[in-house]
């Protein structure tokens, strides 16, 4: 039920960098056991989006045990309770609905979308919340799932962006365990008491942020979560080890035989929250992060066709994240490409934008906010962003006027305080 | 496995809206004088609209020695009118707080805006203007072409599994332009000039051969008016001729290998398959829908179930089906084995299921979750005004009227277990199957020459 083959896109669409924002009305409560709940009631489509975000990131990973995260996270849904694997996927998919999610370095989340009809609201939840609360972590199902995992993880190690993505979280973050990567040695050496051990820590009603969109009142709403926060034991929250420290840049260089070179530069700058955010941002946009109408675009695609994608953004998590700038060019080339890069990006932080940018940004950031909250998954997104990171519940409703206000010398402030040019690492892997 | 082709588009068949409320008018349907047909949906769930310009015109009506022609003037798109100038056509999307892409396919070429829903008549202008106005600037263009280059290298050169499914396709078909990459051969792009992409340009874009789909919070009158005064002067002109250059029957199975640096070996068989034609009188194409909802539809559909979980003979297996092209159809079954086992094992697997099916056909259970999780797709489907637009259009770049959508999604509810098991026994058979072998290299070689023979580098 798959297009293998479908389209060639004209141009590289960017994944990140965008904060999660809107001007909705999002209610927030706590379940007894601590649990933090938000919920936007959307009543147009018989349907409900729920989310359950724990913080159990690979951040989170215990030393020697990088991968224990995403395996656990992996293994969550493969048997629970009295379901097996099976059964779980089956009674699923006999509803109509679809179990997601996955982990990242903060989070792990389990979502669920389900129809609200009467007979699969009810199964459908009850499905979720045997999958959080217990897991059977089987032996035979860990050891392989395990098993693929380190299949995955060597082919990785061939692929130029994925070796390019590693060694520059590690370059970033060399005693911080967002530079703890998981490798095929360090995920062979986990266990399924590990697994369980991860789940009971971290898999916790305190740990946790329920977010619902849909077609639900909110009597309803505070049954289910209630339910859900219910089934998991009250444990505690996480605790966030300490930041990183800024550390000097350094140049790396991989060999590698890809026809195009893999360039990343960047440095850890902010976390959520940061009230640098709005300034970086707004400047990014016209940096790296406006899509076509950014500078790096037009000079490293447009003027000089050294790259298909070429991009910057800030990726704000629980701690500082990086900023970073991307592009792939042939490998011949990776030098000057990386050169004129960095005199952007140099230029950028001495002199920030033009006022003429700094309103285009404006005016897209602010203009395009509708289009930021136009289906309830998008919705979905904002808000267990706001909710899991602990961002003001009126975000949404002065994000707008928050844009508006950032200025020239902010942006040039923000910009000279976190982008510094002695701390820039780059990473390049087969470039000549 | 992670892949460089896009994926973001629905299955065909759980993308077909179901009209359950209004199915009496929405959505909505004019025809200019000069042939452009704009279909409108209104959805005023949210401030915002989505325009899309689809042009009938694809990397299929290529010619040798052009290929990538196509998708070279999608990218020139961007660069420029008399009235707007290169690169003013996404600072103007970008400045009405828009986001704007376009992405051609083997069958089309599509153009987009997501907008707030009051700069949709500035948008419907810019699209309108470069309809007949484009510039091919030499010097535009040779920046371009360079561009076009680093994203076949980025896609295609450095990914194994894409450059599989190329040589895959260059086997399979033989006469009929599917055989041609949608991004073109490098050595084609390498030699194409502004002439061939203004040529391409002279020759299609034209209104007679496109159509505009407009979904979100909009009033179908208003953007038939709008429709009428900024689409509605362009002039059509009579579009050359199209030969079918059919795909000979293949008599015969086919193997290729690729040898490309990677840790895993893969594995892509496909079968010529049948696509939609007639949707009240066409069977097939239905039963094979359905039939691959039931091998992996989901979780525990039988693929998963058998291969990766109970025998665990692959890491993954992925079956690709799309009844509605313009050209011919393939079934497409790619995977990947576990370490310790070979290509040979996992189609010998792959085999065995087909088997199964084709000998004891499904059961009713598999049949009913697959129509349940059809009808869920209906609802969930509604939640993306963008998805919307995507089954108008490409429903219709099939040569399909959009109005036959839900009677498409009625067949595929009367899809029978005799259907399945039939069609299971009319398609796999060898005779007409292309099996592609990814051969892993080691890494610690001398650096690939970045092209094949010919290459300028």
């Amino acid at each position: 039920m798959k297009r293998l083959l479908t389209v060639v896109f004209a141009f590289f669409t960017l994944l990140a960098g965008q904060p999660a924002v809107a001007g909705v009305a999002i209610e927030h409560w706590q379940t007894a056991g601590g649990t933090r709940v938000y919920f936007v009631a959307s009543r147009a489509l018989p349907m409900l989006d729920v989310q359950v975000d724990f913080a159990a990131g690979s951040m989170f990973d215990p030393p020697g045990k990088s991968g224990l995260a995403a395996l656990t996270r992996g293994t969550l849904d493969l048997g629970a309770g009295d379901l097996d694997e099976t059964a779980i996927a089956e009674q699923l998919a006999d509803l109509g609905a679809q179990l997601g999610g996955g982990a990242d370095t903060d989070r792990a989340s389990v979502s669920l979308r389900t129809l609200t009809a009467a007979d699969k609201l009810a199964p459908a939840l009850a499905i979720l919340g045997r999958v959080l609360a217990s897991p059977r972590f089987a032996d035979e199902i860990f050891a392989r799932e395990q098993t693929r995992t380190v299949s995955a993880l060597k082919e990785a190690q061939t692929r130029p962006d994925s070796i390019a993505g590693k060694a520059f979280w590690e370059a970033l973050y060399p005693k911080h365990p967002y530079g703890r990567q998981a490798s095929p040695e360090s995920v062979a050496g986990l266990s399924r008491a590990d697994a369980r051990a991860f789940h009971a820590q971290y898999y916790v009603a305190a740990n946790a942020t329920i977010t619902l969109v849909g077609d639900l009142d909110r009597a309803s709403a505070e049954r289910i979560a209630g339910e859900l926060a219910a089934a998991l034991p009250t444990g505690s929250a996480a605790v966030l080890p300490a930041p990183p420290v800024a550390v000097k840049g350094s140049q790396k260089n991989i060999a590698h035989p890809a026809s195009q070179a893999h360039v990343q530069i960047g440095l850890p700058a902010i976390e959520r929250g940061h009230p640098d955010f709005f300034p970086l941002v707004v400047g990014n946009y016209t940096l790296g992060g406006g899509g076509f109408v950014s500078r790096l675009m037009k000079e490293v695609r447009d003027k000089r066709g050294y790259a298909y994608s070429v991009y910057s953004y800030f990726a704000p998590l629980k701690q500082p994240g990086p900023f970073q700038i991307g592009l792939q060019t042939k490998r011949s080339q990776a030098r000057d490409a990386i050169k004129l890069a960095r005199g952007i990006l140099d230029d950028f932080v001495k002199n920030g934008p033009s006022a003429e940018e700094l309103a285009a940004a404006k005016a897209n950031l602010t203009g395009s906010f509708p289009l930021r909250l136009d289906s309830n998954r998008k919705l979905l997104d904002n808000a267990a962003v706001i909710g899991f990171y602990g961002l003001p519940l009126d975000y949404l409703d002065t994000y707008q006027a928050r844009v508006a206000a950032v200025t020239v010398d902010d942006v040039k402030k923000a910009f000279s305080r976190h982008i510094r040019g002695d701390y820039l690492t780059t990473v390049t892997v087969a470039g000549e | 496995m992670k892949t460089q082709r896009i994926r973001h588009l629905l299955p065909l068949f759980c993308f077909f809206s179901a009209l359950t409320v209004n199915v009496q008018a929405n959505p909505y349907e004019t025809t200019l004088k000069n042939g452009l047909r704009v279909i409108v949906k209104e959805d005023r769930r949210a401030p915002t609209a989505v325009q899309m310009v689809w042009y009938r015109i694809g990397s299929m009506d290529e010619v040798d020695g052009q290929s990538g022609v196509a998708h070279v003037l999608e990218h020139m798109m961007f660069k420029g009118t008399p009235s707007v100038g290169p690169g003013e056509f996404n600072k103007r999307v970008a400045a009405a707080g828009g986001r704007d892409n376009a992405f051609t396919s083997r069958d089309y070429t599509a153009y987009f805006q997501q907008v707030p829903k009051e700069k949709l008549p500035e948008m419907m202008a810019l699209e309108a203007d470069r309809m007949r106005h484009l510039n091919v600037d030499a010097r535009e263009f040779a920046q371009e072409i360079k561009v076009v280059m680093e994203e076949r290298r980025m896609r295609t050169d450095d990914n194994p599994q894409a450059k599989l499914f190329e040589q895959m396709n260059a086997a399979a078909f033989q006469a009929h332009p599917y055989r041609r990459p949608i991004i073109g051969w490098m050595n084609d792009l390498e030699n194409m000039s502004a002439a061939d992409a203004k040529a391409w340009y002279e020759t299609w874009y034209m209104p007679n051969n496109a159509y505009v789909v407009i979904t979100g919070d909009v009033d179908h009158q208003a953007v038939f008016a709008l429709a009428e005064q900024h689409y509605g002067v362009l002039e059509s002109r009579p579009l050359p001729p199209r030969r079918p250059q059919s795909e000979p029957a293949q008599e015969g199975i086919r193997r290729i290998s690729v040898k490309a640096p990677a840790e895993l070996p893969a594995l892509i068989m496909g079968w010529k398959a049948p696509v939609l034609r007639d949707i009240e009188r066409d069977r097939d194409p239905y039963a094979l829908d359905m039939l691959t909802a039931v091998l992996d539809g989901h979780d525990a559909a039988r693929f998963n179930k058998k291969l990766v979980r109970e025998d665990k003979v692959a890491l993954s297996v992925d079956i690709g089906y799309d009844g509605s092209a313009r050209g011919p159809g393939m079934l497409y079954i790619t995977g990947t084995p576990s370490e310790g086992r070979s290509i040979a094992d996992l189609e010998a697997a792959i085999r065995a299921e087909i088997a199964r099916i084709q000998q004891d056909g499904v059961s009713p259970a598999e049949l009913k979750r697959a129509r349940a999780q059809l009808l869920a797709q209906q609802i969930y489907k509604k939640d993306s005004m963008f998805g919307q637009a995507m089954e108008i259009g490409q429903t219709e770049a099939a040569n399909l009227p959009w109005q036959g959508i839900d009677k498409m999604l009625e067949k595929l509810q009367q899809v029978s277990a005799e259907d399945i098991q039939a069609a299971a026994r009319k398609y796999f058979t060898d005779d007409t199957l292309t099996v592609g072998v990814l051969d892993p290299q080691p890494l610690a070689q001398a650096p690939r020459r970045p092209a094949q023979a010919g290459s300028r580098d």
